[in-house]
């Protein structure tokens, strides 16, 4: 078998990517951010998720149905983390004194209303995060389904919620060609899908209008480290501090602002033997200079006024 | 290598124990050599039959995304440490980075960093190409690169780690004088080509951080562990009168993932560590390869 003589032809390549999304850039040569306080932004997002129990959507959100139907198991270990352990974490954040961003299910705000009014009452940011578990985005749902899911996910977080969100984040962080189109018709201001960058970029503006991403590290998730990795909570906290520590000697050193994301999973790690971790974790970046502690929207502000 | 065949026939079999001994340049006993990994994924690449580019179809945004994040972040970050500890790299080069990125591969260039050929593309495989093909990419490797920074490559790791039968005969009729595709030693060793010559300098797969993190999960401070571990081992080993002289570790590194924040500051310590052991001949691997060869 052989393959096919334009497997070895190359038309994208020049410089510059192989796409047209976003332009090439170097963070160590662009002109320094500063941030209100600090040299670290500590941007702290929750993911609030519901799960229906038969899946559904172009892929498996990760998190999903597991067992044959009905899976009781994991329908109701995913919905813990919206009964108790999103609980666990306002009371954390209220403890630290600190304000996170919630990537929020459509489905979440109008099947939890208590939750979501607690999330706006403490001073958080609600970011869309599609209609709920099943609202899964690739380039085999095609742009019409895609237009209708986002839409249909904007209008009812809106209604839920009374307020219009700002920023945007794709289950699993995956899009199709036509999802930054979207997200710019629908008045969005950022999304956090693409983990290329430690800081704020814009997408191509005579494309996207302006439309920023602002990057919420993968790597540094709780999903990431605990329920991949299989690390200990304890191992999670002392990556959240190597990270910290390593950004605030960078930041000194070149000059600039860094941003630490935090991405946290309440039926991850707000449960009882893990929720201790993050509560010391807070505790000692709340206490250093170096924290900024702030939502999307306020980290997206503040560069946004400095470009 | 001798196709169809249950033994692909790459070398003879060399017991550890009792090879003839000898010491790399300045009486050391470990060649130590780092390989970051300066690649070009492409978001939507050509079908393979045998291999899937991507988890999701195009774009991936994680997996893109991802790799993309060296060549605006983390390359920089990685390459510092390395400067400031003395470990020049070796690179296993995805050469269209030199059309798509020229600003890193001029970075590690100023460093004076040494390039082999990774290939065009870490999302073209190389299963089935025809000799054609396959030649196409290496003069293409070659020419590239000489264009870019100026050096003759002297070295291959296939694209994606994918091969064909013909691949290692190919690059030693080129000229080319080591390979990083076999993992059977801790030494430089010499593979059977049916011409020229080649060597096998060992790139240490098992502390490659990919599969650090994503094969054994280690935390970013397990990994510089494992690496002081490793170094401990092969230069004791190095050192015994008894044992089989010289031995080499390879760093592999992927700037996405040891460049994260979390990771970077542990493996600053390791490098640290290795550089004020004073046991370690601290080289590219080009320098290894030739050392081997007027010592063997």
């Amino acid at each position: 078998m052989t393959l096919p003589a334009d497997y070895s032809q190359y038309p994208h390549r020049r410089e510059g990517y192989d796409h047209d999304l976003y332009v090439w850039s170097n963070m160590h040569e662009r002109a320094p951010v500063s941030w209100p306080k600090g040299s670290v932004a500590v941007w702290l997002t929750v993911s609030l998720e519901w799960f229906p129990i038969q899946p559904g959507g172009p892929f498996k959100a990760p998190g999903h149905m597991v067992t044959p139907y009905p899976d009781y198991r994991h329908y109701t270990s995913r919905d813990y983390g919206n009964r108790v352990g999103a609980w666990r974490f306002l009371d954390a954040f209220e403890k630290a004194g600190v304000k996170a961003s919630f990537a929020t299910n459509a489905a979440i705000a109008e099947r939890y209303p208590e939750l979501v009014e607690a999330v706006q009452a403490g001073g958080h940011e609600i970011i869309a995060h599609s209609t709920d578990m099943n609202g899964t985005i690739d380039a085999t749902l095609g742009e019409d389904a895609e237009r209708a899911l986002i839409g249909d996910a904007m209008t009812r977080l809106k209604k839920a919620s009374g307020a219009r969100p700002a920023g945007w984040l794709s289950i699993a962080r995956q899009q199709s060609f036509h999802t930054l189109d979207i997200l710019r018709d629908e008045g969005l201001t950022y999304c956090c899908d693409w983990v290329n960058d430690e800081l704020p970029y814009r997408f191509k503006t005579e494309r996207f209008g302006g439309l920023i991403n602002l990057p919420l590290n993968h790597e540094l998730s709780d999903r990431q480290i605990i329920t991949v990795q299989q690390q200990s909570a304890d191992s999670w906290a002392q990556s959240m501090r190597d990270a910290f520590d390593w950004l605030a000697a960078e930041a000194a050193r070149e000059g600039g602002g860094r941003m630490l994301p935090i991405h946290l999973t309440p039926y991850i790690m707000g449960l009882p033997y893990r929720i201790g971790a993050l509560e010391c974790l807070l505790a000692d970046l709340a206490g250093r200079d170096e924290a900024w502690f702030a939502t999307g929207s306020d980290i997206v502000r503040i560069w946004e006024a400095q470009q | 290598m001798r196709e169809g065949e249950a033994d692909p026939g790459l070398y003879d079999y060399l017991p550890y124990r009792g090879r003839k001994r000898f010491k790399w340049p300045g009486g050391k006993s470990v060649a130590v050599w780092v390989a970051p990994n300066l690649e070009y994924y492409e978001i939507d690449p050509p079908p393979h039959p045998k291999r899937k580019p991507w988890p999701h179809p195009a774009p991936s945004v994680v997996g893109y995304s991802h790799r993309d994040h060296s060549n605006r972040v983390s390359h920089w970050r990685m390459a510092e440490v390395m400067t400031r500890h003395g470990f020049p790299g070796s690179v296993s080069l995805s050469v269209a980075l030199c059309q798509h990125h020229p600003g890193v591969v001029a970075d590690a260039n100023a460093r004076g960093w040494e390039f082999f050929s990774h290939g065009i593309y870490n999302t073209r495989y190389s299963y089935d190409m025809s000799e054609a093909q396959e030649r196409a990419i290496i003069e293409d490797s070659i020419r590239t690169v000489e264009d870019a920074t100026g050096q003759r490559i002297r070295g291959w790791l296939a694209p994606a780690l994918t091969h064909t039968p013909r691949t290692l005969d190919l690059i030693a009729e080129y000229g080319l004088d080591y390979t990083c595709d076999l993992y059977h030693d801790d030494q430089v060793q010499e593979v059977k080509v049916a011409n020229g010559q080649l060597a096998s300098i060992p790139y240490s797969l098992e502390v490659n951080d990919h599969y650090g993190f994503f094969v054994y999960n280690m935390s970013g401070r397990e990994y510089a562990e494992t690496l002081v571990r490793q170094f401990e081992r092969l230069a004791d080993e190095g050192a015994r009168e008894d044992g089989p002289g010289g031995t080499v570790m390879c760093i592999p590194l992927h700037a996405y993932l040891i460049g994260q924040p979390h990771r970077i500051g542990p493996f600053e310590e390791a490098l640290d560590h290795i550089a004020k052991d004073g046991r370690a001949w601290i080289a590219k691997a080009g320098e290894i390869v030739d050392a081997w060869r007027a010592g063997a």
